[in-house]
């Protein structure tokens, strides 16, 4: 319980404690501790963030999704109706074809009909003078009986 | 040397009582005990060495776990400090620190075995030398070392009232306060009962802070050499173990408890020091 010169010793030690814990211990982890501190505070700021754009950026995504559906559809709309003209196109154009090479074939039938008829007509005729002439036993002047045998003809 | 039971263990206790004392001049107070000085130096080069090396190496990205413990102290010290001490912390907190971790180390010093120093004593050299040596390792169950801290925390809120009010305003305070006057004639019948009220308030706090923290190391370590009475009797012996490890349990809360109150008192103490009446 005696007090000595111990206490001005044990006070020389406590101000150099708090001396060196002043200087070299307290900024420094002080330092370190209040940068931490805003880091978390900026890293949780940023999640927040981050998560606000994620959901900014669905709702776009799910904006530019429907969209593209709907161009989509009217693609195929438009193509089916092009598909479908292409097909009336066509189809008029078959029938006009087959329509033409039915005229071609119908006149060239009649044609041919005039010209068997024709040469049907020839012979005809030729018999007919062949008949005379052997039923008249003489020789049928041909320039003579002439528009005779054209009315025949043309009677047959 | 607790062989017998009755004479046995006074002399023991006041045997571990005695500090390693060196005397530099005539009279009572030109001595140095060297125990505490010693221990209590070294005590606070741990801490410092310990706290530094942490403090060298702080980053602010992931912490190891040794400076994640630091950390941890730091930021307890650095809240209570916040909490009381509204102002410029770069200063205040630091000295906290280094009283609630130099405290603490230091009252720690009874958990170790009391009989340690002079065993050690006897082993080298001895017993006859053993029985001359003596070597108290808990700094703190020494008044000086309590004192120290005390005055030197003393000087310290005396500085911070001084800082916040100037030497001046400082000096009005401690005439003027706590009983205020309007008329010129009564501040000055007031002057010597406010002088004294504040001296006694200052003073009380040195003392205050002193006596608690030695107190209540000098009380424990006495309970412990109590108990190591105990362990000279055979039948005494296991009974004598349970009570000193349930009193040192007890002591852990004790000595965070005191190193704690030393330093909040510190804190209120400047904190109030810092306030203008």
């Amino acid at each position: 319980m005696d007090i000595n010169l111990t206490f001005l010793g044990q006070m020389v030690s406590f101000a150099i404690l708090v001396w060196f814990t002043t200087k070299f211990i307290w900024p420094q982890l002080n330092h370190a501790i209040e940068e931490r501190q805003k880091k978390v505070a900026d890293g949780l700021a940023a999640a927040e963030k981050a998560r606000a754009e994620l959901k900014d950026a669905d709702a776009k995504v799910a904006n530019e999704i429907k969209q593209a559906r709907q161009q989509a559809n009217e693609i195929i709309e438009r193509a089916q109706q092009q598909a479908n003209q292409i097909v009336d196109k066509a189809r008029a154009e078959a029938i006009g074809e087959a329509n033409r090479v039915k005229a071609n074939a119908a006149e060239e039938i009649v044609s041919m009909q005039q010209r068997a008829r024709e040469e049907l007509r020839g012979w005809v005729g030729r018999l007919a003078i062949q008949g005379a002439e052997k039923i008249v036993q003489r020789e049928v002047d041909a320039n003579a009986h002439k528009a005779m045998l054209d009315q025949l003809v043309a009677e047959i | 040397m607790a062989s017998e039971p009755q004479g046995g263990l006074t002399e023991y206790i006041q045997h571990h009582l005695h500090h390693n004392t060196v005397s530099l001049g005539d009279g009572a107070f030109m001595k140095i005990h060297v125990d505490s000085i010693l221990v209590a130096f070294l005590l606070g080069a741990v801490f410092c060495l310990w706290f530094w090396l942490k403090a060298r190496k702080a980053t602010s990205g992931v912490p190891s776990k040794g400076q994640a413990f630091v950390e941890l102290i730091v930021e307890f010290v650095d809240t209570q400090v916040k909490d009381t001490f509204h102002g410029d912390r770069r200063t205040v907190t630091p000295l906290a620190l280094s009283i609630f971790m130099w405290v603490t180390f230091l009252n720690a010093m009874d958990l170790l075995p009391l009989d340690a120093p002079s065993w050690t004593v006897k082993t080298a050299a001895g017993a006859e030398v053993a029985h001359h040596t003596f070597f108290r390792w808990v700094p703190t169950a020494d008044i000086n070392t309590t004192v120290g801290l005390a005055l030197a925390v003393f000087f310290i809120v005396l500085g911070h009232g001084v800082k916040a009010k100037g030497g001046l305003g400082f000096g009005k305070e401690l005439m003027t306060a706590p009983f205020h006057a309007s008329n010129p004639v009564v501040v000055a019948i007031l002057v010597p009962f406010n002088f004294l009220l504040n001296v006694v308030e200052y003073l009380s706090k040195p003392v205050s802070l002193a006596m608690r923290l030695f107190g209540n190391m000098y009380g424990g370590e006495l309970v412990f050499m109590l108990i190591a009475g105990l362990f000279a009797g055979w039948i005494s012996f296991l009974p004598g173990v349970l009570f000193n490890t349930a009193w040192a349990i007890f002591h852990i809360l004790i000595i965070l408890l005191q190193a704690f109150i030393f330093m909040m008192l510190t804190i209120v103490y400047i904190a109030t020091a810092r306030e203008h009446h």
